[in-house]
């Protein structure tokens, strides 16, 4: 979101607190001092996240320290994870495959490239899953393992967590 | 001077004593035994001797001397056991390791089916005996993984450790991932380089890697674990395929054994890793990365097998066992 507050010390920190406040948390802050100085005003963007359905109790606490919040963009699904799949995805459904994760609700396969391969050999694929919180996607990573088990096909997943 | 007996006379066993006759370690071999032949000498065997009977394809020494024998006979103060590993029961070195405990003798292994199936047992008796047992070259050849462990991070709690254990699969992954090659044509390729046995189902099927997660598991993190408690996927399926969709990313895929201490995880299997990780090493070298409170993350890279190599470690097994109760005995 980005924010306009004044430009006086401590206005800053004003703006920040009532994100611990809510059980955010701030990935980055990008402060801008080369706004108009007329406006005596400070622009600055915050990247963080925040638990379903705190952003009004946020907005109305950064309301009360004098702070304006000129834009918010949201990206609901934050976590991102890269998995390749080997094996005969054709012939055991790969849009099944997808659909069960996709199913989840708080999970989706956003992202899929198929290498395919002669005919009856077994084809690899990259997929990418995106998920709102670190928890789904761990339980999309387990949803897709037992999809793997019973069509047996060979999951590599990142060395990192998402 | 240090007197030992080396069970066990290929790879491991000859790069230990050319690194005797080479430098300077006062340390004297008094028994030495292969799996068919031995020899016993108080005064101390002629290594170059039986360096040249071996290279010439003969036995090191006379048939009538076994390695029970030199186990139970020679004078020595430390056995060097660096026979094959055997991971059904860990014999005959088991019971050679015992005896040599037994005896109130130290022992240096490379052999990872004793550590593995019976470290608490074998630890007891040294113990017991007074004596050590060390063990650092069952994990990573050259790489002071375990010393590092147990002595350099001591005051330290690993929460999470992970790598590359395996030098064949890592030489295959290199080798598909650099020339498109399939896992078929990599294998041929690191068999005629001697990277590969002829049957290489132990490497590849990521049975290697699995028991020195055990062995790390069993005797530097406090776990009770065995073969089967590790997840275990090995290489044989990854596709040129897929290793090109993971480099498009500018990723790679490697072999990685790992063990989550609190989880009680330990699982091998292929992985996407970002490549410019520093555990994507090319060709037969090893990477362990260790998670610890104090120190933050370490991350040892070397040569994970080899003659030389993995006498490196043997012989400084033996030389920290010298330095801490040989010395004026």
């Amino acid at each position: 979101m980005k924010l306009e507050m004044k430009d006086r010390p401590g206005q800053l920190v004003a703006a920040l607190q009532p994100i611990s406040a809510v059980g955010g948390n701030i990935i980055a802050v990008i402060h801008q001092r080369e706004t108009p100085a007329a406006t005596e005003a400070l622009d600055v963007q915050i990247v963080l996240e925040l638990p379903e359905g705190r952003l009004p109790k946020l907005l109305d606490l950064l309301r009360e320290q004098g702070v304006s919040v000129v834009r918010i963009g949201e990206e609901r699904l934050l976590y991102e994870c890269t998995l390749i799949v080997i094996g005969h995805l054709m012939h055991t459904d790969l849009s099944d495959t997808v659909d069960r994760i996709d199913r989840t609700g708080s999970a989706e396969v956003t992202e899929l490239s198929l290498a395919m391969p002669a005919i009856n050999s077994p084809s690899s694929a990259r997929i990418i899953i995106r998920s709102t919180t670190r928890a789904e996607m761990k339980k999309a990573i387990r949803i897709l393992r037992g999809v793997a088990e019973q069509k047996d096909l060979l999951i590599i997943e990142p060395l990192e967590d998402a | 001077m240090m007197r030992i007996a080396i069970l066990g006379f290929g790879s491991v066993g000859r790069g230990i004593a050319r690194a005797i006759l080479a430098k300077n370690l006062d340390i004297t071999v008094t028994g030495l035994a292969d799996s068919k032949s031995g020899i016993i000498d108080p005064a101390g065997i002629d290594l170059l001797a039986a360096l040249d009977r071996k290279g010439n394809g003969g036995p090191c020494g006379s048939p009538d001397v076994s390695p029970a024998d030199v186990v139970a006979k020679a004078d020595y103060d430390v056995l060097v056991e660096v026979t094959p590993t055997n991971v059904e029961d860990g014999e005959p070195a088991l019971g050679h390791i015992r005896g040599a405990l037994g005896r109130q003798k130290h022992v240096v292994t490379s052999n990872k089916g004793p550590i593995a199936l019976a470290y608490p047992e074998l630890r007891a008796l040294a113990e017991a005996n007074g004596v050590f047992l060390r063990y650092e070259a069952t994990v990573c050849g050259a790489i002071p993984l375990i010393h590092a462990m147990q002595e350099g991070l001591a005051g330290n709690t690993i929460s999470r450790l992970y790598g590359v254990f395996n030098g064949t699969c890592n030489y295959i992954l290199t080798r598909m991932a650099a020339e498109g090659l399939t896992y078929e044509q990599a294998l041929a390729e690191a068999r005629e380089l001697g990277y590969a046995e002829a049957d290489p189902t132990y490497d590849v099927e990521g049975i290697d890697a699995a028991i020195k997660l055990v062995i790390l598991a069993n005797t530097i993190l406090d776990m009770q674990t065995t073969l089967d408690d590790v997840e275990r996927t090995g290489i044989t399926l990854l596709t040129p395929d897929a290793l090109r969709l993971a480099e498009e990313q500018d990723c790679t895929i490697r072999l990685i054994g790992e063990i989550v201490r609190e989880a009680g995880v330990l699982r091998v299997s292929p992985r996407i890793v970002a490549k410019a990780h520093p555990l994507v090493v090319e060709g037969t070298l090893n990477a362990v990365t260790v998670e610890t409170d104090l120190a933050g993350d370490l991350t040892f890279i070397g040569k994970g097998a080899g003659s030389t190599e993995t006498a490196s470690a043997v012989i400084g097994d033996l030389l920290y066992i010298r330095e801490r109760h040989v010395q004026g005995s």
